[in-house]
């Protein structure tokens, strides 16, 4: 264990961190610390203080109180940012430069060559648009440019917020497996959204934000084990005898009936071995078993409540 | 310094692009060239080459237009950028909040050169084809064209002000076009109107120069109207000058405050903001 701890330098520190607006807390009272390489996703209600904490991770804002260290420096202070890379979630470049203009722009700004440039296009597939018009791209061309210059020169730490809104589901597969890319070898991403079922198999941790606290973080199995939350089983029969399933369970299961041939039931997970058992006696009508463990969905819902203020 | 330049050649690349620099060209020699051709037809002066006529046409042009231009270049650099996004995007780059602003304004003065030197070059070369004018009066006209640039300068600086104190580009649109009215217009009415009222002579020739000082675009009027004996007399402005608080130093000076000052400022404000 040593050994591992030893690996797990942090890349971001965050202690005590406020950030307060004129009416309320954006951020309030937040400890969370990103380790290099690790992959983060921040989740919370809208104006649950995700842009904010991911501003004060990049100097854009500064904090009330608490210290912010990214790369041992003061992010407000310093402006060493070349080994930092974001992505807003809303950016409109300028729409009379093409795309290949403005990734030069971003790439001469970090002393890059143009080499880069060509590489991060290629990569996106914008190889082909880029001595076009930015006016005239698409929402995802659009997307993928933005991706294109935070993957410049190979940066240490990605900020990604709301990556993949608006993006179609083959594009949104291209964008985690270049994010998968940056990842293997070595870069840390720190990614905020809403799109929970495509980053809870994608992500090392999960940070879950309310009212600009940070109600719980930790892996997806972690936040299972603390929230406690019953599994479900669906059980499929032959057609008409789901009640072969009812009666071999405790009467009062509360019981979801989705058709004549498939039942569905919550269930504790210190109870759940024993109620396979009960299933696995029942001699003959059973077709399948399913067990759905709580999903980020649900995960999300139970910590952060279902209320969506602003 | 390296991401000044690179700031500087973006808004450059971005004014050819969106045909800024082709439309401050267009606008300018095509009013000067008009403002000539009118000059050229005979008047009842004798004293005054035709140089000088179109000198002080194109300085009463100059006055309403330039700081228009620049402004309308200037007063959404930051504000804009911040409603598109790319602001955010561009402070996460190692690039420093004081050389954007320098980048800028570089980029932006050198579109607003490129646009006097061509617009008010095309009359300097119909006129230098003709042979019209002395030494003097080509001094006269390329400090015109200097000082053109300069009081463009100078509303670039404040449209910067303007972009930066505010957070929504109609915002900036509207105090500019205001700023833009108060001082190449309202002020010399409210001056006049002073001066109209002002039965018991209270304001004093001295305090009418420091009036003066404190509008760019009256300075820039002086010194141009004011410079030589010839555009005085062409002018109609003798009389205003006899106090050395607006000798053609000074005014350059003033104008140069003028620059600086907002600038700096623009800079200050911009540093202390947080996105």
């Amino acid at each position: 264990m040593v050994a591992v701890d030893q690996i797990k330098e942090p890349i971001i520190t965050l202690r005590n961190v406020s950030k307060h607006y004129r009416n309320h807390y954006a951020v309030d009272s937040l400890d969370l610390c990103i380790n290099k390489g690790e992959s983060l996703a921040l989740i919370g209600h809208n104006g649950a203080g995700k842009t904010t904490l991911l501003k004060l991770i990049l100097g854009l804002t500064r904090s009330d109180t608490g210290s912010i260290k990214v790369n041992g420096q003061e992010p407000w202070q310093t402006s060493d940012r070349k080994s930092i890379a974001f992505l807003p979630e809303i950016v409109s470049f300028p729409n009379s430069m093409t795309g290949k203009e403005l990734i030069k722009f971003y790439a001469r700004l970090k002393n890059l060559p143009e080499s880069e440039c060509n590489k991060q296009l290629e990569l996106v597939g914008l190889t082909d648009a880029a001595s076009r018009k930015v006016g005239t791209y698409s929402k995802g061309m659009r997307q993928r440019l933005g991706l294109a210059q935070a993957l410049l020169g190979e940066p240490e730490l990605i900020l990604l917020d709301e990556p993949t809104s608006g993006l179609d589901p083959s594009l949104r597969k291209k964008f985690y497996n270049i994010i998968e890319d940056c990842k293997s070898t070595g870069t840390t991403i720190l990614i905020s959204s809403h799109a929970l079922s495509e980053i809870e198999t994608r992500i090392d941790r999960i940070a879950i934000l309310k009212r600009g606290r940070l109600v719980i973080h930790g892996t997806l199995d972690e936040l299972r084990a603390a929230a406690n939350l019953p599994v479900q089983i669906r059980v499929s029969t032959v057609t008409g005898q789901t009640p072969i399933v009812s009666d071999a369970l405790k009467p009062e299961t509360p019981f979801r009936k989705f058709n004549d041939h498939c039942i569905e039931f919550d269930c504790h997970q210190d109870e759940k071995l024993h109620v396979l058992k009960n299933l696995s006696r029942i001699p003959s009508g059973v077709t399948d078993i399913e067990i759905l463990p709580p999903r980020l969905d649900d995960l999300y819902i139970h910590f952060a409540g279902e209320e969506s203020d602003l | 310094m390296k991401p000044v330049l690179v700031m500087a050649l973006a808004e450059i690349q971005e004014g050819i692009r969106n045909r800024w620099v082709v439309a401050c060209i267009l606008l300018l020699s095509i009013l000067a060239v008009s403002l000539t051709l009118l000059g050229s037809t005979p008047i009842g002066i004798t004293k005054a080459s035709l140089l000088s006529v179109t000198m002080v046409s194109l300085t009463s042009l100059s006055i309403y237009l330039i700081p228009l231009i620049a402004l309308m270049l200037a007063f959404d650099t930051i504000v804009g950028e911040y409603e598109r996004g790319t602001l955010l995007l561009l402070l996460t780059y190692p690039v420093r909040r004081w050389q954007i602003i320098i980048g800028k304004f570089l980029g932006h003065l050198s579109i607003l050169a490129i646009a006097i030197l061509l617009g008010y070059g095309v009359v300097a070369l119909y006129f230098a084809f003709d042979g019209v004018g002395t030494a003097q009066e080509w001094q006269d006209y390329f400090l015109m064209m200097a000082s053109s640039l300069l009081l463009g300068a100078i509303f670039i600086a404040l449209g910067y002000l303007v972009s930066v104190v505010v957070q929504q580009r109609s915002t900036a649109t509207g105090v500019s076009l205001g700023l833009w009215l108060f001082i190449v217009v309202f002020y010399d009415l409210i001056l006049l109107g002073m001066l109209l009222a002002d039965k018991s002579h209270v304001i004093q020739s001295k305090l009418l120069a420091v009036l003066i000082l404190f509008n760019p675009a009256d300075v820039y009027r002086l010194f141009n109207l004011t410079g030589s004996e010839l555009a005085t007399l062409v002018s109609g402005m003798s009389g205003v000058t006899q106090t050395d608080l607006l000798a053609p130093l000074t005014l350059i000076m003033t104008l140069l405050l003028w620059l600086l000052v907002p600038l700096m400022l623009s800079i200050y404000i911009f540093q202390k903001r947080e996105i």
